[in-house]
């Protein structure tokens, strides 16, 4: 029982009684209070914080339908496909559960890609809410993970052929690729066996990563505080209760506003899956409607949308621009030697640097491809230590980072629709341009958000 | 402040975006231009029409193995008039739309077993079903005597001869001034046409509606539930509007 506490509740009514009994026993009060009715938020946080409440709906979705999918779907590459249509015929409503599933992944990424953008916008990354960061990058990945692997289960032309191309690229890496491969697969092939572990990644190792980053996530942002518009540390100022002068509680304000935020995603979200769950072919793909054929290549293999960009990146690492990569590398390397004080640092960059671009003529294109490929998703973890400008917020910010992000955004979406089609020499140029764009974004920010012109923070938020 | 409110006020345009832009490709054997057919899912006398022509001409060699014949019953039909007309397969209503052709035999004979065409309009697309169905030409080159201007060389001959009537494809060069024009690729500009050799026993315009019925059956068939599915979204976000 913990310490002798006065009791919360009035004990003359039952209800009273079985609350101050609870809370003997678990702190229920205290949690409600200290992460919620009394957890102090910014009072300007505007339109872009919807969307961290609504990926956590957007999970909430995916979980109950998923669960209800789970139930009727079969893991088995002979009949699979054909239970992915039993559901969408025979199970009652089992349609709507299927195309809530479907949109609603779509849907997650859309937002869960906002919440990002809202953290570049506003520096929500930076010092104190590093880890809150690192969690949120975790959590992306996790999420990537559990779309690939829930991608296979339809078992369709895409299904396979994306997995394959998916499992191949780890075939690339050197000396181990081969092996790696094959025990991913459990087989040589994508097969029945690589669908069975699929299933089991998709519906309960990959969720429950899922949820644990997520409570990390949530935990570490109550321990700092929210990050709000201005980039300004609300705790600075605290009333003689120590509340924070601009800080409102969670609820009933933010909970009142997310659940208009949520009304609105759900309308939007309802419109797309009872009038357009196909997307056009983006939300699931027309090639998906073919079963599975392992002998039966398709000429053009397409990930889903929100894979695209970095699918670009990977097809975009041809052999002919590895000149053009290894003078980027070396020019960056130079900076950083200049940049770096200590003589042992600036020794171990030269090394690398040319050991990377040894690499680049080395190995094979394909293996940098798939090295970029996850380097343009890990990079997003270095952001706390990349950004060296003195203020958080893009409205303090100069020129030079409100360039850089809208080029960046331009790079991604650019990076995204090319890697819808398929390619030609003139569309990977363009891809080429976008990856030096979507990298130079990350790499060169110690230097220009250094040098960029900043103007003065104010010490309270005002509209 | 303008990049946050040029990317707020970008959310929905961009979302709307999507919509229009480009669909993805769609699996093609060739680069044909599609002609756009009208699919008219509440027109149920177009369905049944397509439904017959699905189990007298494709059942024989293509399953729909993902629909059950009660699924026909939607189409205002009774059961007895489903057993009467459409049944050929099977005797009892519950079973799934199955075809009597061995897998085995149907690779002999056309070099690869016929898929099953259940959900087939929802990866081919309506236009391409159209322009398929009506693209047959004679050609003495291929095994089965048959080609096909949308499937170059494909195992299927054309079913539905008796009706279309049988084609040949003509090249001719194209000629301006008295000369030949070239094609840009060392060759010479040529005009394709088709010419009906032996007339079917259903004009042209009978024809195409046909397998306009056909092609209406297959896409109501790839997602039976899609009306329902939109006067339901209707229902749904018109009380919640209001």
């Amino acid at each position: 029982m913990a310490e002798a506490r006065a009791p919360a509740y009035d004990s003359s009514s039952w209800f009273g009684r079985t609350l101050n009994w609870i809370d003997d026993r678990f702190p229920m009060t205290v949690l409600w209070k200290t992460q919620v009715a009394e957890y102090y938020a910014p009072k300007t946080m505007n339109f872009w914080y919807f969307f961290g409440s609504l990926a956590l709906l957007a999970l909430v979705i995916q979980i109950v339908t998923g669960i209800f999918l789970t139930m009727h779907y079969k893991p088995d590459a002979s009949i699979a496909f054909a239970s992915v249509e039993y559901i969408m015929r025979e199970v009652p409503w089992g349609w709507l559960i299927r195309y809530m599933h479907s949109t609603g992944a779509s849907a997650f990424f859309i937002v869960v890609y906002l919440h990002m953008f809202r953290a570049l916008l506003y520096g929500s990354y930076r010092k104190p809410r590093e880890l809150t960061w690192i969690f949120g990058c975790l959590i992306f990945l996790a999420l990537m993970a559990e779309a690939f692997f829930g991608y296979l289960l339809p078992w369709g032309q895409m299904s396979y052929w994306g997995a394959q191309v998916i499992v191949n690229l780890f075939g690339a890496i050197p000396f181990i690729g081969e092996d790696l491969a094959i025990w991913i697969r459990g087989d040589y092939v994508i097969s029945d066996a690589t669908l069975n572990r699929f299933f089991a990644m998709h519906v309960i190792a990959i969720p429950l990563v899922l949820v644990g980053l997520i409570l990390a996530h949530l935990i570490a942002l109550h321990e700092t505080g929210s990050n709000n518009p201005q980039g300004i540390e609300i705790k600075k100022h605290k009333d003689a209760n120590g509340v924070p002068l601009d800080g409102i509680p969670f609820h009933p304000y933010y909970t009142v506003k997310d659940i208009f935020g949520a009304m609105v995603f759900l309308l939007v979200f309802a419109i797309i899956m009872f009038f357009a769950p196909e997307m056009g072919g983006y939300f699931l793909e027309y090639n998906n409607f073919i079963p599975a054929d392992p002998l039966k290549t398709p000429p053009h293999i397409a990930p889903v949308w929100y894979f695209t960009p970095y699918y670009s990146i990977l097809r975009a690492t041809t052999d002919s621009i590895m000149p053009v990569m290894a003078v980027a590398v070396a020019a960056l390397a130079v900076m950083t030697i200049l940049r770096v004080r200590s003589a042992r640092w600036k020794g171990a960059v030269a090394l690398g640097a040319l050991v990377v671009i040894a690499g680049f003529f080395a190995l094979d294109a394909k293996v940098w491809g798939v090295v970029l490929m996850g380097a343009s998703v890990l990079v997003f973890f270095a952001m706390p230590w990349l950004d060296q400008a003195p203020v958080k917020s893009i409205r303090y910010r100069g020129p030079l980072y409100k360039t850089a992000l809208t080029l960046f955004v331009v790079a991604f979406v650019v990076l995204g629709y090319l890697g819808v089609l398929a390619p030609t020499p003139g569309r990977t140029l363009v891809a080429q341009v976008g990856m030096f764009v979507y990298f130079a974004f990350f790499l060169l920010m110690p230097w220009y958000s250094r040098w960029d012109s900043h103007k003065p923070v104010p010490e309270r938020v005002s509209k | 402040m303008t990049i946050e409110k040029i990317t707020r006020a970008l959310c929905v345009p961009l979302a709307l975006a999507a919509l229009v832009l480009p669909a993805p490709a769609r699996g093609a054997e060739a680069d044909v231009k599609l002609e756009r057919v009208e699919i008219d899912l509440a027109d149920l006398p177009s369905l049944q029409s397509g439904a017959r022509t699905y189990v007298n001409l494709c059942l024989g060699c293509h399953a729909a193995g993902l629909v059950r014949y009660n699924t026909l019953l939607q189409l205002g039909l009774t059961e007895q008039q489903v057993k009467d007309n459409l049944m050929f397969t099977t005797d009892k209503i519950g079973d799934y739309m199955r075809t009597a052709m061995q897998p085995a035999d149907a690779r002999e004979w056309f070099g690869v077993a016929p898929p099953d065409l259940s959900v087939a309009a929802r990866s081919r697309g309506a236009d391409w079903l159209y322009t398929y169905l009506r693209g047959f030409y004679r050609d003495p080159a291929t095994l089965t005597g048959w080609n096909n201007t949308v499937f170059p060389n494909v195992g299927m001959p054309n079913v539905m001869w008796h009706l279309q009537g049988e084609r040949i494809r003509k090249e001719e060069p194209v000629m301006r001034d008295g000369k030949e024009v070239g094609d840009g690729h060392g060759g010479v500009l040529k005009k394709v046409s088709f010419e009906t050799v032996r007339p079917g026993t259903q004009t042209q315009d009978e024809f195409e509606r046909t397998v306009r019925d056909l092609v209406n059956f297959m896409v109501w068939m790839g997602e039976p539930v899609q009306l329902k599915r939109k006067q339901l979204g209707l229902s749904c976000s018109s009380r919640s509007a209001s």
